[in-house]
C-alpha cells in the first residue's frame, strides 16, 4: 500500500468524484480535476520513466506541457498513444497508462547499463563513437543503437477513431486563458468583438488555478471562474478548451482541439480530435511562461522539479509531492513557491539562493526555514528517488540536507514560440533574463508573461490593454474599462547558468539527456552556432522541443564561446509548437474519402449487367461486362468488340469534359487555341481538334460541336477536363478579354452515351422515331443536332471513336439512367450489347486513334501523325514553339502500328524498340509501344508505338526488346490504322 | 493564406491554382527567341511580385494577386479580365 500525498483539504479537484486509473498494470485512485501526473504523485508514484539515452531513472519534473520526462503510452491496443504528457492528461475513469524506454520495469531497467557506456555517448557520439570498422555500422551499430534509442511505439494498428477540420473566422484570437488571456478576451468581448479564446489545458485559468492571490477582492481561481461565466454569457466569445494553437501561419492559426482524449472512447458520431484553422483579424498571445530549471551536477534525479509545479501541485490539485522539501533559486518566485507550498501544509526544509542579496520581503516567505544566501546546490544523491542534495554556501564549505524533494526555480522563459513561427527571432532582454519577441506577426501582440509582464497585476492590466486595442483596430472604440485590482508581486531574477559541483552530470536537456559537458564539448569542437549547437548535441529536438532546456543551453553556450546571450541568439522555432497527430490533419479525408468518387448516370445500371469498374480520375467507369460462363476479361472484352463490329454496342461517355462556349467571338477563340480551324465550322457540325501547350507540345484532343451561331460545345478527354477548362479561360481573361466568349464546364449536366455498330442507326431510329431525321443523307458523318423527345431536351452527334458508324446521344444527367435502359431495351431487337472502356480502347488501337498514353506530354501533333492539322494561316497558341528544329527533326519517334512477325505473340505496353541487328542501349533505342490490344478483327495482338522515323518503316522488321516480361520479339512496323482505313464504315 | 478574390472576396489559398508571373505579356507570333522568354524564362524576386492564381474551387476567375513573396503579405488583387482591358 503506497502512501498517499493528497492534502487533507483544498485543490480544484472535485473530491465526490473518485475516478480510478491504472499506471503499468497497477490501479490507483484520483479525483476528477486531476492530470495523471497529479493522480501518480498524489499515490507517491514519482519515477515514471527512464532517460532517452542513459535510460536514468525520472520522474514528472512540471505540472504542464512543458514536461520533459513524464512521457507516457495512454491506452491500449488501436487507441494506444505513445509520448503523451502526463502532466497535461485529464484523468478519466478507466484510464490506462504505461511506462515508456524502459524494460522490464521504470523501477528496474536493464538497459540502465548504457549509464556504465556514458562516456561514449557524448555529442555526436554516433559520428565518432563508432566509426571504427566502418562496416560495422551499418550492419551492427546503427541497428543495435536504433533498437535501444527511441521513446514509445506506435501500434501499428489501424486508428479506429475519426478526426475533424473545421475553420473559425474571428476578430480577435487569444492564445491562452490565464489572467493576461482571460483579460484580454473580457476587454474584446466587452467591446462587442468576435473573439476566440483557446486554452489547452481542461480549465480557464493558467497560473490563477495555483494562486492564492486575490483579485476584484475574491481569490485567483474564483475571478476565472466568474470571468468565464461572464464571458460565456456574450455571444461573440467562443471559448475552446483542451485547445492548443500550435502555429501562426500567414493571415491565419492552426489548433488542435482534443475532443474526447479526456474520455476513455469517443462518443458515437464525435471525433477523437478536431484541428482548427483559425482565421483572426488580431491576435494576443498570452501563452504564458514556463519555469526555467537550474543546471548543477546530479539535477536529473526523480523528486527535483520546477519549483513552480510543486506549487501547482499544492494549490490546484491538493498534493504535495514530498514531505521535506527544498528549494534551490536565483529569483524571488522560488521564495514565493517556497511559501505557497508551506501554506498548503508541506516542511520547506531549506531554501538556497544563488544571489547574494535577497531584499527582506522575500526573505520572509521562507518562514522559518534555514536560508542560505550566495550558495547554490552542488550535489544530489539518491537512485529511484532524490535523498539528499549537498549546499555550497557562501563561504565554499558544503553541507548534506536530507530532502525527499528539491524545488528548482531559474526564472521563467516567456512562451513566444508561436510568435516566431512566420520568420522573427526573440531578442535577450538583459533587464527582463528572458528573451522576448517585438517583431511579431501582423495583428499579434504579446500580453502577460509572454511578454516577461511576470506580476500578476502586470499581466492583468496588460491583457487588458491588449484586448481593448485589438477591439479598436477592428472598428469597436476603444472603451473604459474597469481596471482589475491586483496585488503586486516580487519578480527579481538573477540568472546562473550553471553551477559547479561534483563530477555528476549536469543536465540541460532532460528529454534528450543533452549534458552542460556535451554543450562544451560542442563548442570545443567548434560547433558554436546555436543551430550547430542544436544538431550536433540534439539539445531541444526532443518531443518537448527544448521548453526547459533551450535558454539553459544557449546561456551555457554563450559562455563557453565568451559571447553574450543576445550575440549567441535564439534558434528559430517552426510549427507545430505542440505535436499533432497526423490524423487530425487528414481528417475525414481517408482512406476511400480522400478524393470524391464521381459515378455516370448509368452507374447502378451497368453495375446490375455485371460491370467490372475501373478508376478514371476520380470517375468509376465500366471496364468490361462480365456475361455468364466467361472466366477471363480478355474473353469479355473480345465478346463486346466483336458486338461492335458486327452489330451494335452503347458506353457511357459522360466523362469526358464537356465546355458550353458561347458568344460572337468562340469560332476565333476556338481559331487561337486548337492547331486546326473552327472558325468555318458550319452549325450543325461536329469537328476534331488538338490543342498545344504554349511550349508546343500537344495538350489535349476531342470534337467540339457547333450547336447554334454563337452555341458551341466541346469535349475533352476525361482527364484533362479540369485542365483544359482552366487553360481556356486562362486565355480568355488573360490573353484575349476582348474576345466576346462566355464558357462554362457542363461536364456534370449532361449525361452522353456512345452508340456504335453498323445497327446503331436503325436502333437510334426506333429509340427518336421522327424527332429526328438521321438518315445518312440528313445527318451525315460528323452531323450534330439539337431536338427534343417528349419535353426532353437530347443532342445527337454523329462521331465516332470505334471507327464503326456511331453516334453519341446526350440527355441532361437525371434523364441519364432512364437514356441508358431505353437504348438497352430498344436494342433487344438489335442484339445491342453495353461495352466498357477496354473494348473502346481496343477499338481506337484498331483504329490508330490516339488516347492517353500517346498524348503523354512528351509528344508533338507531328509525332501523332496530326501533323497536317496544324494551319499555317493563323496563330494560335504553341505554333511558335511547335515550330522549334528539334520538335520537326525527322527522326523523333513518330506513330506507327505494330504487329508481332509471330502473330501468336503478346505485345506489352512500354517495350522498347530496336532496329533489327541492334545492341539494345540508351543510344540505340529508336522509340517504344505505347499501346497494345489483342485485336478481335484481325485474330492476333497488335501495337500502337512511336518510332524514330516511323512512317518511312512501313514494312520493316524491328526487335521489341523487354527483357523483365516478354523478351525479344520481331515486330512489323504498318500503318497505325488496322481495320478500315478508307473509313467507309463510319461514313456508312 | 488568404487570398481577395474580387468576386467571392476572402477566401483559402488552397481554393486556387497558382500561376506564376503576371507580368508578363504574350509576345507576337513567329518571333522565337521573345516566345522562348516568354514560356521559360522567370524572374526570381524577393519582394512585391505580381502572380496570377486562378480561383478553381471558387468562380473560376483569373486573378491578378500583388504579393509579397518574402512575406506571404497579399498587398492587391484584382480581376486579370479588368486588368487586361485596361
Amino acid at each position: 500500500m503506497s502512501i498517499s500525498r493528497r492534502l487533507a483539504s483544498g485543490g480544484l479537484i472535485d473530491r465526490s468524484k473518485p475516478i480510478s486509473f491504472s499506471f503499468d498494470g497497477k490501479t490507483y485512485g484520483g479525483y476528477a480535476g486531476d492530470t495523471l501526473a497529479s493522480a501518480l504523485l498524489a499515490n507517491d508514484t514519482m519515477l515514471v520513466g527512464r532517460s532517452f539515452k542513459y535510460h536514468r531513472p525520472r520522474g514528472i519534473f512540471s505540472a504542464g506541457p512543458e514536461e520533459p520526462n513524464a512521457l507516457v503510452t495512454l491506452r491500449s491496443g488501436a487507441r494506444a498513444e505513445p509520448n503523451t504528457k502526463a502532466t497535461t492528461v485529464e484523468l478519466f475513469d478507466g484510464l490506462a497508462a504505461s511506462s515508456q524506454n524502459c524494460w522490464p520495469s521504470p523501477n528496474f531497467d536493464l538497459r540502465a547499463v548504457h549509464q556504465l557506456a556514458g562516456p561514449l555517448l557524448n555529442a555526436g557520439f554516433y559520428y565518432k563513437t563508432f566509426m571504427w570498422p566502418a562496416a560495422f555500422w551499418e550492419k551492427f551499430y546503427e541497428p543495435a543503437i536504433r533498437a535501444s534509442a527511441g521513446l514509445g511505439a506506435l501500434s501499428g494498428l489501424d486508428d479506429p477513431d475519426t478526426y475533424e477540420k473545421t475553420h473559425a473566422f474571428c476578430d480577435l484570437l487569444v492564445i491562452g486563458a490565464g489572467p493576461a488571456g482571460l483579460a484580454a478576451a473580457l476587454a474584446a468581448g466587452r467591446a462587442g468583438a468576435r473573439v476566440v479564446l483557446a486554452e489547452e489545458d481542461f480549465v480557464l485559468g493558467g497560473r490563477l488555478l495555483s494562486d492564492t492571490a486575490q483579485i476584484d477582492g475574491v481569490s485567483a481561481a474564483s475571478w476565472a471562474a466568474l470571468t468565464e461565466a461572464e464571458l460565456g454569457t456574450l455571444p461573440n466569445v467562443r471559448i475552446l478548451k483542451r485547445t492548443a494553437v500550435f502555429g501562426a501561419y500567414d493571415g491565419e492559426y492552426g489548433a488542435i482541439e482534443r475532443v474526447s482524449d479526456h474520455l476513455p472512447v469517443p462518443p458515437p458520431f464525435a471525433p477523437r480530435q478536431r484541428l482548427w484553422k483559425i482565421v483572426a483579424r488580431q491576435c494576443v498571445l498570452a501563452a504564458g511562461a514556463a519555469e526555467r530549471p537550474l543546471v548543477f551536477p546530479g539535477n536529473d534525479r526523480p523528486a527535483i522539479m520546477l519549483a513552480s509545479a510543486l506549487r501547482i501541485y499544492a494549490n490546484r490539485f491538493g498534493v504535495t509531492p514530498g514531505q521535506c522539501i527544498a528549494i534551490f533559486t536565483t529569483s524571488d518566485d522560488g521564495w514565493r513557491s517556497a511559501f505557497e507550498l508551506q501554506k498548503a501544509g508541506a516542511e520547506i526544509a531549506v531554501v538556497v539562493d544563488a544571489r547574494a542579496e535577497v531584499a527582506p520581503e522575500v526573505r520572509k516567505f521562507a518562514g522559518n526555514a534555514p536560508q542560505f544566501l550566495g550558495a547554490h546546490v552542488s550535489d544530489t544523491s539518491g537512485y529511484r528517488r532524490l535523498t539528499n542534495i549537498e549546499i555550497t554556501d557562501s563561504t565554499g564549505k558544503t553541507r548534506s540536507v536530507a530532502v525527499d524533494t528539491l524545488g528548482v526555480s531559474g526564472g521563467w522563459s516567456p512562451s513566444i514560440g508561436i510568435a516566431t513561427h512566420l520568420g522573427s527571432k526573440g531578442n535577450w532582454s538583459e533587464e527582463r533574463s528572458a528573451f522576448l519577441c517585438t517583431d511579431t506577426p501582423p495583428g499579434m501582440q504579446i500580453a502577460g508573461a509572454a511578454a516577461a509582464q511576470w506580476t500578476l497585476a502586470d499581466a492583468l492590466h496588460h491583457g487588458a490593454l491588449a484586448g481593448a486595442k485589438a477591439a479598436a483596430h477592428v472598428g469597436l472604440g476603444l472603451q473604459t474599462q474597469k481596471p482589475i485590482i491586483a496585488s503586486d508581486e516580487a519578480s527579481g531574477n538573477n540568472p546562473v547558468w550553471l553551477f559547479k559541483g561534483s563530477r555528476r552530470k549536469a543536465f540541460i536537456d532532460l528529454q534528450n539527456d543533452v549534458t552542460a559537458t556535451d554543450v562544451a564539448l560542442a563548442a570545443q569542437e567548434g560547433f558554436r552556432s546555436v543551430e550547430q549547437l542544436k544538431r550536433y548535441t540534439t539539445l531541444g529536438m526532443a518531443t518537448d522541443q527544448g521548453k526547459t532546456s533551450n535558454v539553459n543551453g544557449l546561456a551555457i553556450l554563450a559562455g563557453e564561446i565568451r559571447k553574450t546571450i543576445a550575440e549567441t541568439g535564439a534558434t528559430r522555432a517552426r510549427p507545430p509548437h505542440v505535436p499533432v497527430a497526423i490524423g487530425a490533419f487528414a481528417g475525414l479525408h481517408s482512406g476511400k474519402h480522400f478524393k470524391p468518387t464521381r459515378l455516370t448516370a448509368s452507374h447502378a445500371a451497368s453495375a446490375a449487367l455485371n460491370a467490372t469498374f475501373v478508376e478514371a480520375g476520380q470517375w468509376m467507369r465500366a471496364q468490361w461486362f462480365n456475361a455468364p460462363g466467361e472466366t477471363d476479361w480478355l474473353q469479355s472484352v473480345t465478346r463486346e468488340v466483336k458486338a461492335v463490329r458486327s452489330s451494335v454496342g452503347i458506353c457511357d461517355v459522360s466523362t469526358l469534359g464537356k465546355i458550353a462556349l458561347c458568344g460572337s467571338d468562340v469560332g476565333a477563340f476556338l481559331d487561337r487555341v486548337y492547331v486546326n480551324t473552327f472558325s468555318t465550322l458550319p452549325i450543325g457540325k461536329v469537328r476534331y481538334g488538338v490543342m498545344l501547350r504554349e511550349d508546343g507540345f500537344v495538350m489535349d484532343d476531342g470534337t467540339t460541336a457547333r450547336l447554334a451561331a454563337d452555341h458551341y460545345v466541346m469535349t475533352t478527354t476525361t482527364v484533362n477536363a479540369g485542365k483544359v477548362m482552366q487553360h481556356l479561360e486562362y486565355c480568355h481573361q488573360v490573353l484575349w478579354p476582348e474576345l466576346d466568349v462566355q464558357m462554362v464546364s457542363v461536364t456534370e449536366q449532361w449525361a452522353q452515351i456512345a452508340v456504335a455498330g453498323p445497327t446503331s442507326r436503325e436502333l437510334l431510329q426506333a429509340l427518336l422515331g421522327d424527332a429526328c431525321d438521321i438518315s445518312n443523307e440528313a445527318f451525315p458523318y460528323m452531323a450534330c443536332a439539337e431536338f427534343h423527345v417528349g419535353n426532353i431536351p437530347l443532342r445527337l452527334f454523329r462521331v465516332s471513336f470505334s471507327g464503326e458508324l456511331a453516334y453519341e446521344i446526350a440527355a441532361p444527367a437525371g434523364y441519364g439512367e432512364a437514356l441508358f435502359n431505353a437504348l438497352m431495351s430498344a436494342g433487344k431487337t438489335f442484339d445491342v450489347m453495353p461495352y466498357g472502356t477496354e473494348a473502346l480502347s481496343v477499338m481506337r488501337i484498331e483504329k490508330g486513334h490516339v488516347a492517353g498514353s500517346e498524348l503523354n506530354g512528351q509528344t508533338v501533333a507531328r509525332d501523332l501523325g496530326l501533323g497536317r492539322m496544324m494551319s499555317v494561316k493563323k496563330d494560335y497558341i504553341g505554333r511558335t514553339m511547335a515550330a522549334r528544329e528539334a520538335l520537326i527533326d525527322p527522326d523523333r519517334p513518330t506513330l506507327v502500328g505494330l504487329r508481332p512477325v509471330d502473330r501468336s505473340q503478346r505485345l506489352r505496353n512500354g517495350t522498347l524498340l530496336f532496329a533489327r541487328g541492334v545492341t539494345p542501349a540508351p543510344d540505340t533505342n529508336a522509340g517504344f509501344i505505347t499501346s497494345t490490344a489483342f485485336s478481335p478483327g484481325n485474330n492476333h495482338w497488335i501495337g500502337l508505338g512511336l518510332l524514330a522515323r516511323g512512317p518511312e518503316r512501313h514494312g520493316e522488321i524491328i526487335r521489341a526488346w523487354d527483357p523483365v516480361r516478354s523478351g525479344d520479339l520481331e515486330l512489323e512496323v504498318v500503318d497505325p490504322v488496322f481495320i478500315d482505313a478508307e473509313g467507309a464504315r463510319l461514313r456508312a | 493564406m488568404r487570398i481577395p478574390c474580387p468576386y467571392c472576396g476572402s477566401r483559402d489559398a488552397s481554393e486556387f491554382s497558382y500561376s506564376g508571373d503576371a507580368t508578363l505579356t504574350r509576345p507576337a507570333p513567329d518571333s522565337t527567341d521573345a516566345m522562348f522568354d516568354y514560356v521559360y524564362l522567370r524572374d526570381n524576386p524577393v519582394g512585391v511580385h505580381q502572380e496570377h492564381w486562378y480561383h478553381t474551387a471558387g468562380c473560376h476567375a483569373w486573378v491578378k494577386v500583388t504579393r509579397n513573396v518574402s512575406t506571404h503579405e497579399v498587398i492587391d488583387a484584382v480581376l486579370a479580365h479588368d486588368e487586361a482591358e485596361s
